[in-house]
């Protein structure tokens, strides 16, 4: 057992200057086989570990991170957590882990700082109006919790807001989730490789996988960079490589890697204290614990594995951000960054088996995926355990792009993190 | 004028005939031309200036730059309050209102220092250990710790200046101006090439502004800069720009900048505060220069602690001493120069302390003759003095330096200077995604290999030389190599000279200094001043296994400050490396993103702010309808007359009013927003018929045809009207929000999937105005005014188009209605727009002809079932869903879309369809966005079948009308839905989609 972290064992360990705490996980050397093997060692592959040993009694894995853990889009995004989508299939999943997340700190023992201030869409023009209404109202009939202000109720909430009706897009409305907010994102990848680790999950670091052991169209194990190690089972979980690791197992997927960009200011006394989303002019920000405000926008449209976008989004971006809210307008960039998301055509993930037997994949959260971490780990885990995916991961299975039975999260969504 | 008791009474580059009154705090103080506010304050004995952010340590100036840590403040008042400045950054002006921050109720007594009593229960990342009970506390909890955390205040009013951008090219851009930078902009400026030389400080010299007698080519150094500026500016392809940080250095060579231009003069000055440059050079020559590393020893955070170089700046630049007497600790040989000159200054310097065992080197000897005490081989241990340095404890160094032993001695002084060594600011270098690769002799990270195609090379201190003769040659050759390769053949004139500095001994490194008590048991060795990062937090992150760089960053905060580790980066690193038994460079270092230091927001939006946002585009009559009262809405850029509500009317009444006039007599609309493309070539027709669904060969030269377009998924993407004006010319009409989209998409699936064939788009949107005439009486109203073709049914018939006269004007007609209604759509040129709409109402006027806006176009197409795409669709509906069954082209072998109208679901029957909905109460308007259930629960959740997707009140049906997408809705005619929304319960039945059975045929 980790030893428990608590206000008491903190102050009992301050006595001693802190010496005796343990590592948070252990850096193992690879054992040659492994029930299974996650690839990717972000939150949703740390996740998927967790839950498989948790709920699963699947302890023999290994998480496999070609760098530090946690050091993907895990590690770069801008952790705003939601479960206000429009599809039926897609609100369930993202309750799933919404709800997850509502016990995650003390499920893990480690305080993901999970902060429900709630979290608002705003809407600029009347078809931005019908396009909330519809989505608060289907929110709303799927037992989420969802509702729609009005300017009055905005501009009390946030008063700092441009929310004047000569605005170049004069707010006319927003809908909020009240249960939405943001999460430390390091704290969920590491409070998972934790607790991961303490039921034996081996995480190993700097360990690339380099292809795949496949015979006779079922997979044996992989390569990788520190030699090969042997899998009964193996669960691709590597964001926006997705493309890539596929590729090395022989199956194509219908997922694009693009940058997408954040930044934040300097840090300043607490000025903002919910999320704001405008999908319209096309920015979304909210304020860390550490006082700094966060901000993303849009993806690069162009594809690339380097974590690196265009400068002209990132005006754009600040454009939007002074013109919704014009006291930010001397606040300073201090750091801006980019990662690749895998994003689906239809802007929803995949989760379950591939063309290859005992190989299944977890991918296309694209510019999303953050807030689903526990859920997306949670179905997973099931999903190799069983080699039947979960019930709420059915719809999302990489047979829709050829059926058809898309899950369209572009239509009414705009920006989607 | 109060005294200011640390200047000194000559030397430094201020203007003491100009004093400059400031306040810090609101206490008013004066300071000279010249000064930086950090000056300023030291020079009036002010060295507690802020706090830290975690443990609201008293803190002072550190550094002399833009690396300084603790140093930040709030700069002005109200909307223009700018928080976390960096006070050595900031040039004093007159009535420059300054102050501390992260401090309450003052600078001085401040309760948040409770944190630094209780700081042993606060070691780095305590948070994710504690604050998890009860399960819902964080919110709670959070609350506190927001407030606590933070620094410094932004304003809550509107920034009230502007913002600049401008873009910029030069064959060799040159980033820094000390002697390097110099060098290398006047060999290539000479040479001939364009040359952009940028600097963020007020004055070109960089480090020669801190030496005390230093020469270039026989004459005081700052002569040659002063001459080097003149001969620069008398060149007219070379520009140079001071107070601009290059602060990214993006692909391909480009690098963004921000230059202030206002910012020193204060909130008074006119034009604009800061300007964003995008400057693309052919070659860059980064001559950044380097950044002192201070010592990790015990309690170096008291105010009073500082770098030894800034230390020098201070005396040497600004004419100030930091202190009244100064102990010095150091590992290398340039920290002597830093006593020497304040010798020379007539600073007291109390002793220099040298961590290592035996130094003689020149400037060490130099020091000693002065009759400076050096205490060899000994370290700082305790630095005492809460809000101010008072005395400093010195012990010998162990034989291997890692700990300390024998008696103490203690040292009064005010001010402790020390010096770690020197890092390269290899920043841009690394930006660009190259390597930094450890130097075993400077004990620094020098830049590796520049990336292919960033065409950049560092030369002088950023590249770890560090000799001022060597820089100035350095500088020279890369600028004049730079110019020769872009074939500049001027004579670029030879490199300055200097003399050699004396030669100095290899410094120690030793990247904890001990102290007598354990590191983390006694005083507090910090790494990162601001984040309030120690060794012995570097220890714990270890100990807990956060043991690559980027953990340890993101565990303990080091290096994520504003000043972003550059005085803590490889310290820390380095302390880790000693922790893991690595070297440093295995350990890793940081990639550094942009920017350099923190850029203002605003500089980014630059003016494209309010109304330039997004450019608003308004018709060519706008102004005619905003005169006659029109409510607008904003359709993508468009600003669309919405309606037209006369004196005491409601938008009911208005859009009633409207609509009735239009459906019974004749209506006129301003169409001139809908997208338009010009379509030529001869395989447009053989285009079209890809990316629209249906057949359009075949389409005579004259005629109109409606056509959906999907995308590769199936479902409709755009729609409109395409009409054949003669073999290989189209006019194309796109919905008037997706005119920009369509257009890309023509040209994306040209110049991408079918680059052979020969066809044009050209966008005429804004070629045409349009005015749409609707009603049974439309053709009358037209025949007043038209002259050249016969209107009548026959001559004319329902979707084709005719050249004609209207008004005196030549105009196109097109014979397509979106009301279902008789209509005429008048395309005229849009500068006689006004004209023709003016004389289309006066002759309308005994038709009693009514204007109407996009709320009565709405309902009067819903009237008929006419589709809207964004509205009736969203990305998930084939044109099938809709409806239109017809328009799938069966015998065409392909068009986009086409294979995914096969796959499974795609062709399933029982998808949603598009389909009527009549409110079992017809005065009960339903709210657009409304959601289906076929059966209601007591609470959700409740299975949807569909949503309401348009809904209005129709004045001709007398009734409210909807439309609604519905699983297998067309297999449901007639039955009841229920629509459960804000609190209630309505009924609906499914029916058609023409509300107006009665009649009003298409083209009556
Ligand atoms: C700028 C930005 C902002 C975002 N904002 C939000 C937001 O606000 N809310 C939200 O919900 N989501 C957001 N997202 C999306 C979210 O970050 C991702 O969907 C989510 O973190 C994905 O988690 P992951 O664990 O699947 O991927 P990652 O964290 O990327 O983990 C994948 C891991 O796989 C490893 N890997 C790759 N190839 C190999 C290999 N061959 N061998 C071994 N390991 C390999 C990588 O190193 C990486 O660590 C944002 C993303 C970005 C980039």
């Amino acid at each position: 057992m980790k030893q428990n972290y608590s206000i008491f064992t903190l102050v009992r360990n301050a006595l001693n200057y802190h010496q005796d705490w343990q590592e948070a996980w252990r850096s193992p050397a690879p054992k040659p086989e492994y029930d299974v093997i996650v690839i990717g060692g972000g939150g949703h592959g740390l996740a998927t570990a967790y839950y498989l040993a948790k709920e699963h009694g699947i302890t023999n894995v290994a998480v496999l991170e070609k760098g530090w853990l946690g050091g993907g889009n895990t590690g770069r995004n801008t952790t705003i957590v939601r479960s206000n989508y429009l599809w039926d299939e897609s609100a369930h999943l993202y309750e799933h882990s919404l709800k997850l997340f509502e016990g995650l700190t003390q499920d893990l023992n480690y305080n993901v700082m999970f902060s429900q201030r709630g979290l608002m869409n705003l809407a600029h023009t009347q078809h931005d109006m019908q396009a909330l209404r519809r989505r608060v109202y289907a929110i709303q009939l799927n037992g989420i919790d969802s509702e729609i202000l009005t300017p009055e109720q905005i501009k009390e909430m946030v008063p700092i807001l441009d929310c004047s009706a000569t605005a170049r897009y004069p707010i006319m409305g927003a809908s909020l989730q009240r249960r939405g907010g943001v999460a430390r994102h390091d704290a969920v990848a590491w409070g998972f490789a934790r607790k991961a680790d303490e039921r034996g999950v081996d995480i190993l670091q700097n360990t690339e996988v380099t292809g795949f052991r496949i015979e006779n169209g079922v997979v044996k194990g992989v390569e990788t960079t520190r030699g090969p190690i042997g899998a009964k089972k193996v669960g691709i979980v590597v964001a926006g490589h997705s493309g890539v690791l596929a590729g090395m197992a022989g199956f194509r997927l219908p997922v694009e890697s693009h940058p997408l960009q954040a930044l934040v200011s300097e840090p300043i006394k607490p000025i903002l204290n919910t999320v704001v989303m405008s999908p319209q002019v096309h920015v979304y920000v909210s304020q860390s614990d550490k006082g700094e405000l966060v901000l993303g926008a849009g993806i690069d449209a162009y594809t690339s594995y380097a974590q690196v976008g265009s400068p002209f989004i990132i005006e754009n971006q600040l454009n939007a951000l002074t013109d919704l809210f014009p006291c930010f307008g001397r606040l300073r960039m201090l750091r801006q960054w980019g990662g690749i998301v895998d994003t689906c055509p239809d802007a929803s993930p995949i989760i379950g088996k591939t063309p290859v037997e005992n190989l299944f994949i977890n991918c296309g959260w694209g510019t999303g995926g953050f807030k689903a971490t526990p859920g997306s780990g949670n179905v997973f885990a099931h999903t190799i355990a069983r080699g039947e995916p979960h019930p709420l991961a059915v719809p999302f299975a990489l047979d829709r792009f050829t059926s058809g039975y898309l899950i369209d999260e572009h239509g009414a969504a705009g920006v989607a993190h | 004028m109060s005294a200011q008791k640390n200047r000194l009474a000559t030397g430094g580059r201020i203007d003491r005939s100009r004093p400059v009154r400031f306040t810090f705090d609101g206490k008013a103080y004066y300071g000279y031309q010249g000064d930086s506010l950090a000056s300023a304050l030291l020079a009036n004995g002010v060295t507690l200036v802020g706090r830290s952010f975690k443990y609201h340590r008293p803190r002072g100036i550190v550094s002399a730059g833009a690396e300084e840590p603790n140093a930040l403040i709030e700069v002005g008042t109200g909307n223009r309050r700018e928080p976390n400045t960096r006070a050595p950054q900031i040039e004093l002006y007159d009535g420059l209102t300054t102050a501390s921050q992260n401090r309450w109720p003052s600078l001085d007594f401040d309760l948040g220092a409770v944190n630094s009593c209780l700081s042993r229960f606060f070691p780095s990342g305590f948070y994710y250990k504690t604050f998890k009970w009860p399960k819902d506390g964080w919110l709670f909890y959070e609350k506190f710790i927001r407030r606590m955390a933070g620094l410094g205040t932004g304003s809550t009013e509107a920034d009230p200046d502007r913002y600049d951008k401008v873009y910029g090219h030069c064959d060799v851009m040159v980033v820094g101006g000390g002697p390097a930078g110099i060098a290398a902009a006047l060999a290539a400026g000479r040479a001939g090439a364009r040359v952009v030389l940028v600097d963020e400080q007020s004055e070109l010299g960089g480090s020669l502004l801190s030496e005390r007698d230093r020469s270039i080519d026989g004459k005081p150094a700052m002569d040659w800069v002063a001459a080097a500026e003149a001969e620069l500016a008398a060149m007219p392809e070379v520009k140079v720009l001071t107070r601009t940080t290059a602060f990214a250095y993006l692909d391909a060579n480009m690098l963004s900048c921000v230059e202030r231009i206002t910012d020193h003069i204060g909130p008074n000055a006119s034009g604009p505060r800061q300007r964003l440059w995008r400057i693309r050079a052919r070659e860059v020559i980064l001559a950044t220069g380097s950044i002192e590393r201070p010592l990790v020893y015990s309690d170096n955070d008291r105010p009073g602690c500082m770098l030894a170089s800034a230390g020098r700046t201070y005396v040497n630049r600004y004419g100030t001493a930091p202190g009244q007497r100064v102990v010095i600790l150091t590992n290398n040989d340039t920290a002597y120069q830093t006593a020497l000159d304040f010798a020379a200054a007539g600073v007291s310097v109390a002793a220099v302390v040298d961590l290592r065992a035996n130094p003689q080197g020149a400037l060490v000897q130099a020091t000693r003759d002065k009759g400076i005490e050096v205490i060899a081989n000994s370290a700082i241990t305790h630095v005492k003095g809460a809000k101010q340095v008072k005395e400093v404890d010195v012990m010998s160094l162990s034989a291997d330096g890692k700990s300390v032993t024998g008696g103490v001695r203690h040292i009064y002084c005010d001010t402790v200077l020390s010096s770690g060594g020197w890092q390269p600011t290899v920043h841009l270098h690394s930006q660009t995604r190259a390597k930094v690769v450890w130097n075993e002799e400077l004990h620094a990270f020098v830049p590796g290999p520049v990336m292919p195609g960033q065409n950049n090379v560092s030369v002088g201190a950023a590249k770890g030389v560090f000799g001022l003769a060597d820089c100035l040659a350095e500088g020279h050759e890369a600028g004049a190599e730079a110019a020769r390769r872009f074939g500049f053949t001027n004579a670029a004139g030879s490199a300055a000279g200097a003399e050699a500095e004396p030669a100095a001994e290899p410094l120690r490194p030793m990247w904890i200094v001990p102290s007598d008590k354990p590191v983390g048991q006694g005083g507090k060795h910090f790494v990162d001043y601001q984040n309030d990062v120690t060794a012995a937090d570097v220890m714990l992150a270890h100990r807990e296994g956060y043991l690559s760089v980027e953990h340890l960053k993101r565990y303990t905060t080091m290096g994520m400050a504003t000043d972003q580790g550059k005085t803590s980066n490889v310290n820390a690193l380095a302390i880790m490396a000693g922790l893991r038994g690595m070297n440093i460079p295995e350990v890793g270092t940081t990639t550094f993103r942009p920017p350099y230091t923190p850029v203002t927001f605003g500089v980014f939006a630059g003016p494209d702010k309010g109304d330039f946002l997004d450019p608003i585009r308004k018709t060519p009559i706008h102004q005619w309808h905003a005169d006659h009262g029109a409510a607008f809405e904003c359709v993508g850029q468009w600003h669309r007359a919405w309606y037209y509500p006369k004196a005491g009317e409601s938008m009911h009444d208005a859009v009633n009013r409207e609509v009735k006039a239009t459906r019974d007599s004749v209506g006129i609309v301003d169409a001139s927003t809908l997208g338009k493309i010009d379509i030529q070539g001869p395989d447009a027709a053989w285009f079209l018929n890809m990316v629209y669904t249906n057949a359009w060969t075949k389409l005579e030269p004259g005629k109109c045809r409606y056509g959906f377009m999907c995308g590769e998924d199936g479902m409709v993407f755009d729609d409109g009207v395409t009409s054949r004006i003669a073999e290989n010319h189209f006019h194309m009409t796109t919905t008037t929000g997706g005119a920009a989209r369509v257009l890309s998409w023509l040209e994306e699936w040209h110049q991408c999937e079918w680059p052979d064939r020969k066809v044009y788009f050209t966008s005429v949107t804004e070629q045409w105005a349009v005015f749409a005439l609707n009603g049974p009486n439309s053709r009358k109203v037209l025949e007043k005014v038209v002259s050249g073709i016969d209107l009548s049914e026959e001559a004319f018939p329902f979707m084709s188009w005719r050249d004609c006269e209207v008004a005196g004007v030549k105009a196109r007609i097109f014979r397509i209605s979106f009301t279902g209604a008789l209509s005429f759509e008048v395309n005229v040129p849009p500068s006689y727009a006004l004209h023709v709409w003016r004389a289309l109402m006066s002759a309308g006027e005994e038709f009693n002809i009514t204007p109407y806006g996009t709320e009565a176009l709405h309902v009067l197409r819903a009237e008929k079932g006419f589709v809207i795409v964004g509205q009736e669709t969203d990305g998930t509906m084939t044109p099938q869903d809709l409806g239109f069954e017809w328009i799938i082209g069966k015998a065409k072998p392909d068009f986009i879309g086409r294979r995914s109208h096969l796959r499974s679901d795609t062709a399933r029957p029982d998808r949603k369809h598009l389909v009527g909905l009549l409110t079992e109460n017809p005065q009960e308007v339903l709210p657009e966005g409304a959601q289906i259930v076929e059966h209601v629960k007591d609470k959700p959740p409740m299975t949807m079948i569909g949503h309401v997707t348009s809904s209005y009140w129709s004045p001709n049906a007398n009734r409210s009308i909807a439309m609604a997408v519905i699983k297998n809705g067309r297999n449901r005619m007639g039955q009841t839905v229920y629509l459960p929304y804000d609190g209630k319960v309505v009924a609906a039945r499914i029916a058609k989609t023409d509300f107006l059975q009665d009649g009003a045929a298409a083209n009556a």
